[in-house]
């Protein structure tokens, strides 16, 4: 209801370079070269490709998920450049050359991030699904806070930042959970960013 | 195991594991994104295609044709499955609309074709190609229109909780009238969706004549035997899987199309096929929670005691589609000689009503909670002692039948002191803090227990680790964990070294989950094939069952103490049973209670609402596990606050549809609408419903809440709505002046 993700794709010129010509029967294809999680991947995508499905369907990284695949969600949540996107709202090939971080790339079972851990701690979840959106934004939310860059309830722009429940909510609210698990993400994320300070 | 009698002293009461608040055995899993969900099945599935199915553009009438040749003829196309080339299929179970097959459309965005190509962008640009001639004819979509020729029906929400048309106690229309006091009010609620984030997904395979499907249903043997009879193929040559639900809230309870087309489709394409529904197509080509129209009546002497209620309830849905079944509650929740709840169903032609969490008790008590407060109003009653004072230990249309437990009165209370109840101005509109106008409310929350037959099998291991088996689905709800909790608690390891498998038909069936009955009745399944494992196991070891302790990994009696994996040095033990619930069950009511008490601020200017503070009381029995039942509560909590606050699927009463069929639209609470909740679980058990002792918390916390908001919203602007969600357009031309 209120609110909007604080997420902005930045639109990154796409390399259509030795992209197949347009046909009639043949999809246009073009190479797009990404780093995932740290890992240098070469793919071939349909133009089309929203980033999630290169993630989910091609990499087979389906730790994002598709909720609506409309941009309304958040499950789709990656860090991208060091800033979070919707990943369903952003085409593949136009993210030649970007640094892409998902849920997998943040932490794994055995070896949790400090977000996920507290997520588990605080119950910060019920069935899972947007749970991986909701840590990735959790953690480039305290990084925006720790940047400095305000956010619609920040009173004042001039003061040092804070990591309040009413900023956390906020940049939270493109992140639906309709499980319920809000007043436990926000204790989670609370505890992490004082971890942090 | 046949649970006849009530529970006694069991190893459950030891409490070593059951009922910690312990955090979920699948966190790690779901926190890393590595726990499958339907869609995701590369590793069963790795050459899947994808399937995009296609609704109906009108909402009734016939298809006249359907062209595919173009979709046919584009990339990467493999097979377009139309409905006009099947005979209409059998419906699965509970399903009021006909899934797919044959040339009639009952409702807007039913499917009428899927296309299977080798990317998901090729088939979703295909589906776009295919041409559909309809002949359309007119419809009834308007609620308020329909109601006046709508018929008294029974019905049930398909979790257990139902009632006849008309229900009556004593001579309520003679007591009324002669009641001193009188309350007469009409209220509305709007249809809804459960909009769980994961969308109806299935990958299907088939393998010759048997068929796998990797799909997301909270009632994996319902969904089982339902495939079976659409796809007209023996049960055994079926088998279905959902380890992970990304929520259902009753939309996954029965078979919906993704699994039929994914299966169809497969069969067309001949290699497996995954069919995820887009976000436009759950809200209008699933089900919803109907809109409802009621008049609740309270007649009451001077000092508040209830001597007549009457609370009728219409809503719509297809022809074969059951009522909401809003006034159930009202049997049960207070005190009255003289009663009757009436439901009456019109004729609709949109997408099929059915369960969505507490079906019936979450619009029901929206409104008869709401009328308490009115009424307590009229009487010049705290609404805290007006409940208290019409509480009842027995069912009120049978007093010989009481409650198994009912500590409602002790939820008010402690709930009341708690929040700071007493410093609550009763006058409404009085308090006022900087831009917003404050205000306090309050609600009873009340839903049946509901127990259903439920089965596990049991494995220990050479190594000593025991390993559940069940078909019980885990939407969310904490399953995993709670299972695990039992089995633990029952064999005498730590947690871990128990190990869950859930949601595969191949497993003893479970109760599943809805209706708030699976908590408590797959852990009383689990415990059962924990009895007999413990027998095995007593029995290898040379022990008497009856006197072996199963503790810290061993099983001891007397002075002798073996390790119990010893048990299965030969080989693994396995154990089978259900538990099956007899006329114990239905002796006493077994019902859940709460007390919901909120704080909101309206804004003095734009009217906007906002919720402030949040605690709900509840009574439930033993609480499995305070962490994850918490969560339960402060969901539905939130998802009460949606139905209050925003949730409505606008209805285009000329075209026949939900309008509003995405997120967007279709507003739930988000982060910045939901303030820190408080839970209270009183500690109580209930030993009649089960040998756990528990009882059902996954609906309570949705049950009342929503009263409790617009009664808040009351108290701080004195503008009484009935007609919900109570969006700030239906308050801002009556607020008070701004000072």
């Amino acid at each position: 209801m209120v609110g909007v993700s604080a997420a902005a794709a930045l639109a990154v010129a796409p390399s259509v370079a030795g992209a197949k010509p347009a046909g009639t029967d043949t999809p246009v294809t073009a190479k797009v070269s990404l780093t995932v999680n740290g890992q240098r991947r070469e793919l071939e995508l349909d133009l089309r490709t929203s980033l999630l499905d290169a993630a989910r369907e091609h990499l087979h990284l389906t730790g994002s998920k598709k909720g609506c695949d409309h941009g309304q969600c958040g499950a789709c949540t990656m860090i991208v450049d060091g800033r979070r996107i919707n990943a369903c709202l952003t085409l593949a090939v136009m993210h030649q050359g970007s640094e892409i971080t998902t849920i997998e790339g943040l932490g794994q079972p055995e070896n949790l991030h400090p977000m996920q851990a507290a997520f588990i701690k605080h119950d910060g979840y019920q069935c899972g699904y947007c749970t991986p959106g909701q840590i990735c934004s959790g953690v480039a939310v305290l990084d925006e806070i720790k940047a400095g860059i305000p956010s619609h309830v920040t009173a004042d722009l001039n003061a040092p930042m804070q990591v309040t429940e009413a900023e956390i909510r906020e940049r939270m609210s493109g992140n639906i959970c309709r499980c319920g698990a809000y007043s436990n993400i926000v204790e989670a994320m609370t505890e992490v960013a004082g971890r942090k300070a | 195991m046949k649970f006849d009698t009530p529970a006694g002293q069991n190893p459950i009461d030891r409490l070593k594991v059951v009922g910690k608040p312990t955090d979920r055995i699948d966190g790690k899993y779901k926190t890393t994104g590595t726990a499958p969900y339907a869609y995701e099945r590369h590793d069963a599935a790795p050459d899947a295609a994808y399937g995009y199915v296609l609704g109906a553009g009108i909402s009734k009438g016939r298809v006249r044709r359907i062209d595919t040749a173009a979709a046919r003829r584009a990339p990467g196309v493999l097979a377009v499955v139309t409905t006009l080339e099947h005979p209409r299929l059998e419906r699965g179970m509970m399903n009021a609309a006909y899934l797919f097959g044959g040339d009639e459309i009952q409702h807007y965005h039913q499917a009428i074709a899927v296309v299977v190509a080798e990317t998901f962008e090729q088939a979703r640009a295909a589906a776009f190609l295919v041409k559909v001639a309809y002949a359309p004819v007119a419809g009834k979509f308007d609620l308020a229109a329909e109601a006046k020729g709508a018929k008294p029906v029974p019905g049930d929400s398909g979790e257990g909780s139902g009632g006849n048309g008309e229900e009556r106690v004593g001579d309520f229309e003679g007591a009324f009238a002669k009641a001193p006091v009188q309350f007469d009010e009409t209220y509305s609620t709007a249809d809804e969706s459960h909009a769980m984030m994961e969308p109806h997904a299935t990958v299907a395979a088939w393998d010759g004549d048997r068929v796998t499907l990797w799909t997301s249903n909270q009632m994996i043997a319902w969904g089982h035997e339902s495939l079976a009879k659409i796809l007209g193929v023996p049960k055994e040559k079926v088998r279905l899987d959902a380890p992970y639900v990304g929520g259902g809230f009753g939309g996954k309870l029965f078979v919906r199309a993704d699994a039929v087309l994914a299966a169809l489709g497969a069969r067309a394409a001949k290699r497996p096929v995954k069919v995820a529904l887009t976000r436009p197509l759950v809200m209008n080509n699933t089900t919803h929670r109907p809109a409802t129209i009621q008049r609740v009546r309270i007649g009451a002497t001077k000092d508040g005691t209830i001597t007549a209620i009457a609370h009728e309830s219409t809503s719509g849905n297809l022809p074969d589609g059951d009522p909401e079944t809003a006034v159930n509650q009202t049997k049960l929740l207070y005190a009255g000689a003289n009663r009757l709840t009436a439901m009456k169903l019109a004729h609709l032609d949109l997408p099929e009503g059915n369960a969505m969490r507490a079906p019936g008790e979450a619009p029901g008590l929206m409104v008869l909670e709401v009328a308490m407060d009115e009424m307590a109003e009229k009487l010049g009653m705290d609404p805290v002692e007006f409940r208290i004072r019409n509480d009842t230990q027995v069912d009120p249309s049978d007093p010989k039948k009481p409650f198994s437990h009912r500590d409602l009165v002790g939820c008010l209370k402690l709930g009341a002191e708690k929040f700071g109840w007493a410093k609550r101005n009763p006058k409404p509109g009085q308090v006022r803090d900087g831009q917003w106008l404050v205000g306090i409310g309050m609600a009873a929350a009340f839903r049946n227990n509901m127990v259903m037959k439920s089965g596990a099998r049991v494995r220990l291991g050479r190594d000593g680790v025991v390993t559940v088996e069940t078909d019980m689905t885990d939407i969310g709800t904490g399953s995993y964990t709670i299972i695990a909790q039992t089995a633990a608690e029952m064999t005498g390891v730590t947690l871990d070294r128990v190990v869950v498998c859930l949601g595969d038909s191949n497993y003893p069936v479970s109760s599943g989950s809805g209706g708030q009955f699976g908590g408590n009745s797959s852990t009383a399944g689990v415990y059962a094939a924990c009895v007999k494992l413990r027998e095995a196991v007593a029995q290898k070891l040379g022990f008497n069952a009856t006197d072996a302790m199963f503790e810290d990994g061993q099983v001891r009696a007397g002075n002798r103490a073996v390790p119990l994996a010893q048990a299965a040095a030969e080989g693994e033990l396995v154990a089978e049973d259900t538990i099956e619930f007899g006329d114990v069950s239905k002796e006493q009511q077994q019902s859940t209670f709460g007390a919901h008490f909120v704080e909101v601020g309206v804004d003095v200017d734009t009217a906007e609402v906002r919720v402030r503070r949040m605690l709900a009381v509840c009574a439930a029995g033993r609480i499995l596990n305070p962490k994850s039942a918490r969560s339960q509560v402060i969901g539905g909590m939130v998802m009460g606050t949606g139905a209050a606050l925003m949730e409505e699927l606008a209805v285009d009463t000329r075209r026949g549809f939900f309008v509003n069929h995405d997120l967007a639209g279709y507003e739930v609470p988000v982060h910045a609408d939901i303030p820190h909740q408080e839970v209270i679980f009183l500690d109580e058990v209930d030993p009649m419903s089960s040998p756990m002792k528990a009882k059902g918390v996954g609906e309570l916390g949705i049950c009342g809440v929503g009263a409790a908001v617009a009664n808040a919203v009351y108290n701080a602007t004195g503008i009484r709505v009935r007609d919900y969600p109570l969006t700030l357009d239906k308050l801002l031309d009556r607020m008070p002046e701004a000072a």
